[in-house]
Formats: C-alpha cells, structure tokens, sequence
C-alpha cells in the first residue's frame, strides 16, 4: 500500500482551543476520502496542513514531502478548491488558462479547452461577470487538466444549485478520477458525496473519531426499523442512536451481531448522514 | 524565468488600469489642457487683435545663433521632461497603492487560496511584486510621458505653422534620444530608492489583516510625533528632523520618482536656470547613490521584503 498522506501525532493550536489534536491517520492511493465533520471541527485546519498552508506539530508527509519545507515541490503534485469563488475576480478566463498552462509543468491546456467547450463560458468572460456555478466550472476545467496526484477538496459545492453540484462531482469521477489519484473531500451535503466516497473520516473537537473504508462501515454498522413492541428489546443491545419515524423506532447499531438485529426487523446500510448525525451527537451543547 | 515573466504579467493583468490606463489618460488629459489652452489664446488673440506670442514668430526667421539653438533645444526638452513630470506624479500614487494591496487585496477576497494552490514559490511571488511596481509601471510611464512630449511639440509646432512659422527645423534642436536616454536609465536608481518604500508597504501589506493604510501611515507618523515629543522634554534620543526625512519619508514617500532630488542637486550643476536641466542627467541623478543613506534604505528594504515574503508563506488568516 503506497500512502499518498500519512500523518502521525498531528497537533494544531489555535489560543486556547485544539484545532486537530494528535491526529494520525493514513490516506492510501486511489481513493476518494469524505472528511466529514460539524463546524469548526478541524476539517479545513487538517486540510491546510497538508497543504502546507499552515505550521503544525507532529510529523505529516503528503506524497513524500514535507508539506512545510517543500511546499513548491509538493504543489506540482497536488491540486486544491479551497471553497467556491476563489477565483480573482479581475481574471478572464483566457488569462487563467494562460497563466496556469505557462506556470504548471503538468498543465494540459487541449484538456483543459475541451472541458471549457462544454461551458457557456467564454474567453474574454471575466470572474466577477460570472455566476457562482460557472467560476466552479472554470477552476474545475482549469484543475482537473492537471494531472496532479492528490486534489483537495474544501466544500467545493458551497452555495451552488443542485445541476451545478451534480455536475460538479459527475465530471470529476467521469473525467478526473482513476486509481493513480487521491481525493479527499469535505462537505456539509454527505448526502451527495456519500456514493462516491471509498473511504469516510469524520472528525469531532479535533480528533478522528472514526476511519474506515465503505464496506467496512456496510459491516460495522446497521440500522434496523423495529415495530413498537419490539422497541425495548432493541434498546437493550444498545444503539448508537433511535428515532421514529410513522410509529416505528429506526435503531442504528455498532458492530452489534447480525442476526441478533434481523430477530428484531429489517435490516438496511445506514446513511453516511445519519451516521454522522449519530455520531456528533451532543457537539454543540 | 519563464514562470517569473507570467508572473509579472499577471500584476500587468491586474493593474492594467493603474500600471497603463492612468499614465495614458493622464498624457492624454495634459493634451487635451494644452490644447484647449492654445484654441483659448488663439480666439482671444483674434476677437481682441492682440498679437499673441505664436503670431509674432516672426523673430525665428533670422538665422538662429548657436545661443539660441542651444536655449530652443532646452525649452523643447523641458517640455518633453513636463509631461513625464506629471507622470510621475500619479505613477507615485499608482506605486504607493499597488504596493499597499499587493499582498493584501489577495488575502481579503481569499483569491491568494487559488495562488497558492500552483507551484510558485512566495518568493518569486512577492518579487514579481516588486519587478511590476518598481521596473515595469515607471517604464510603462516613461514611455508616455515621452510620447505624449512628442505630441505636445508637434501640437505646438502645427500651431505655430498655422500662423506662417516654419517651426519644424527648430524640432531638430531638441534632444528626444538624450530625455529618453536619462528617463529610461533613471528607472534603476528610481527601483533602488523606492526599495523602502516599497519593503515596508509590502510588509504592511503582508501583514496588516485589515486596513494597511493605517498601519503603513499611521505607525511611522506616530513614532516620529513621539521622537518629537521626547525631544521637548529635553530627552533627545534622535533627532526628529532627521527621523522625519530619512526613515519616515524613506518608507512612506521614496515611491515618489524624483524624491532624491534635493536643493544639492540643482547647486551642482551651477545653480542657475539654464543648466537646472542637467540636474536630471544620468551622472548627476546617480550622485545620490554615493552616499550610504541610499545603500542603507536599498538594504533595509530588501529586509523587510524578506519579511514579507516570510509572512506570505506563513500568514494563516483565510
């Protein structure tokens, strides 16, 4: 297994509150990565380590540099999005692609062009004459005609419609994605990166508190709808979490044995969303 | 190399509006003025039967002595040297503002995300910075303000022909290649004395999360009202008047082309009207960079260019 990202004792403060607190966590090749976690959880400080964006303590290496002493060397390898409209606002996008094709060794701008023609952007468009979806789409085409090694997903899809979001992570498992590449995302729509996703992080007060692999989480965790009278004995083998739903009780498990839940109804995958609701239970009170 | 010649273009791309349209307006508005002013003279002298100047030329049509080529060719230069005069001028304002948001205008509209996310080092970005403000805007200046001198002769000459003056063998006089060749080889020592300048408004720039201006202004205002202070209580640490001219003005002011020439160096040439234009001569402009002060500033804004670059790299505030 050759590690695109491997962070040990990964610490980061901030005054008086632990940004990412003695993280260690490894990111293999060509997987899709969902760092999922609530609002000032660590996600984007994590993520601005392994840019190099940011001093840290503990020991990082993304695709075999250190992201703080070799942060030009790492660039050629790794692109990012950090959020929408990062884009200057004065750019047209003849310039962009200019620009990256003249300063990125491993820019290609017939790729680049192409993914463009399927715009309704034009050349002499400037950013600050653009909706919100179309700078996503000029920084994606101008992104993914990179053939960068690790592209770093920060909320990509902040504030677009949903053609736009759609299209958005369409193109990028159509167009971009293959095994020699690594993505890692975060976002607050799970319910739209969550059957893309390989691998699933979520992050809570600074801290990984749970990384594993899509089918390992279909093993690990369950839910099952149980009829109300049943409700008590699917409490005693202690859910993560219940609800209701039309008067019946939805309990989500941990590892709990399976056929011990299938007594009790029926069986399904849980949504990466009501995992996450489950597990962050309590962060903000 | 190449990826530093993108660069610059790139502050080109940004700052066309500062960097060409406001030298070429300002040309073009001083043009305008000129002319408006000789229509004006030329009407009043009609409705009121005045001879104007332009008409009366006919004292050009005896054989000029040396003298007098000498004295038409240096009103010719003046005029040529005006024009790139009030150039410079807005060319401080366009250079003090660039430097000022240079690093900062990128950090406010978080742009400096998608900058960051390209293999260019901090470096050759703040750099890059530099070669735009300090190189390229007063070269893009110069060349029209020369242009724009050229058109302001020929506009003067038109003029005069209109009255019967054959003024055009006068042009030969003046000296275009030796104003340009002084205008162009000022523009090293120019990047070399505005080096403070330029260090502690990119520093300021750099560093300030909000409101650059204010820290760029207000702090070394603020130390030299406090040196003055001292001073009337009779603790003098240093000397306010000196504080004011050579660091105060160093870093807020030396942006300003120009801003070496003193009273010295209109005494060194004769300090008398006639030869107040050899002051602006190649060897006479790089006599201030005899003296260590220019050295000093030189070095101690490259300093605090290294520490705005430093804080380029390192600034985590998006």
């Amino acid at each position: 297994m050759n590690a695109v990202v491997t962070a040990s004792g990964l610490s980061k403060r901030y005054k008086n509150t632990a940004a990412l607190d003695n993280v260690s966590f490894q990111i293999p090749s060509g997987r899709i990565v969902g760092l999922i976690g609530p609002n000032g959880a660590g996600k984007t400080t994590a993520l601005k380590a392994i840019l190099g964006l940011t001093d840290f303590q503990g020991s990082l290496n993304v695709l075999g540099f250190d992201p703080r002493k070799q942060r030009g060397q790492l660039m050629e390898q790794v692109c990012f999005i950090a959020d929408v409209a990062v884009l200057p606002r004065w750019i047209r996008v003849r310039e962009a692609v200019d620009f990256v094709a003249n300063v990125h060794p491993r820019f290609d701008r017939k790729k680049c062009e192409a993914f463009l023609a399927r715009t309704k952007l034009t050349p002499d468009q400037r950013v600050r004459q653009m909706s919100k979806g179309m700078i996503v789409q000029l920084h994606l085409a101008l992104v993914m005609a990179i053939d960068a090694r690790l592209l770093v997903l920060d909320e990509p899809t902040l504030g677009l419609d949903i053609l736009y979001r759609k299209q958005f992570y369409q193109s990028l498992l159509e167009d971009y994605f293959d095994e020699n590449k690594t993505i890692i995302v975060t976002t607050h729509q799970v319910e739209e990166v969550e059957h893309i996703l390989t691998d699933l992080m979520f992050i809570r007060d600074g801290k990984i508190v749970l990384d594993a692999d899509m089918d390992a989480i279909g093993e690990r965790f369950a839910e099952v709808m149980v009829n109300a009278d049943r409700a008590a004995a699917a409490r005693a083998l202690g859910p993560l979490d219940e609800r209701q739903v039309f008067g019946k009780s939805i309990f989500l498990f941990d590892g709990a044995d399976r056929a011990a839940l299938e007594a009790l109804g029926e069986l399904r995958r849980p949504s990466v969303s009501d995992l996450f609701v489950a597990t962050m239970k309590g962060t903000y009170t | 190399m190449k990826t530093f010649y993108w660069l610059v273009k790139r502050e080109f791309w940004e700052h066309r509006g500062g960097f060409l349209w406001a030298p070429l307006i300002t040309g073009g508005v001083f043009l305008l003025l000129n002319l408006m002013g000789l229509v004006a003279g030329e009407m009043f002298g009609t409705q009121h039967g005045i001879h104007s100047l332009l008409s009366n030329g006919h004292f050009l049509d005896h054989a000029l002595s040396p003298d007098e080529i000498d004295k038409a060719g240096r009103v010719m230069d003046v005029v040529m040297y005006s024009t790139t005069f009030i150039i410079s001028i807005v060319l401080g304002f366009v250079v003090f503002f660039y430097c000022l948001g240079a690093l900062y205008d990128d950090r406010r509209d978080r742009s400096l995300l998608f900058w960051k996310s390209l293999p260019l080092s901090d470096s050759a970005t703040v750099l890059s910075k530099v070669v735009a403000g300090t190189l390229l805007a007063p070269l893009i200046a110069v060349v029209c303000g020369v242009v724009t001198g050229i058109a302001m002769l020929l506009m003067f000459a038109i003029a005069l022909s209109f009255h019967g003056t054959g003024v055009w063998h006068l042009l030969a006089y003046a000296h275009p290649f030796r104003v340009i060749a002084n205008l162009v080889g000022t523009i090293p020592l120019y990047a070399l004395w505005a080096l403070p300048s330029v260090g502690w408004l990119m520093l300021c720039s750099a560093w300030a999360r909000s409101k650059p201006f204010l820290w760029a202004a207000v702090l070394p205002v603020a130390v030299g009202i406090t040196l003055g202070w001292f001073n009337l209580l009779g603790t003098r640490l240093v000397g306010s008047g000196w504080y004011w001219s050579h660091v105060c003005g160093r870093i807020l002011l030396s942006v300003f082309p120009g801003s070496w020439l003193g009273a010295n160096h209109y005494e060194s040439v004769g300090n008398d009207s006639a030869h107040a234009l050899d002051a602006l001569n190649l060897a006479n402009a790089y006599g201030v960079a005899g003296s260590p002060g220019f050295w000093v500033g030189a070095a101690f804004g490259l300093a605090l260019l290294a520490g705005a670059i430093w804080l380029r790299r390192w600034r985590d505030d998006n």
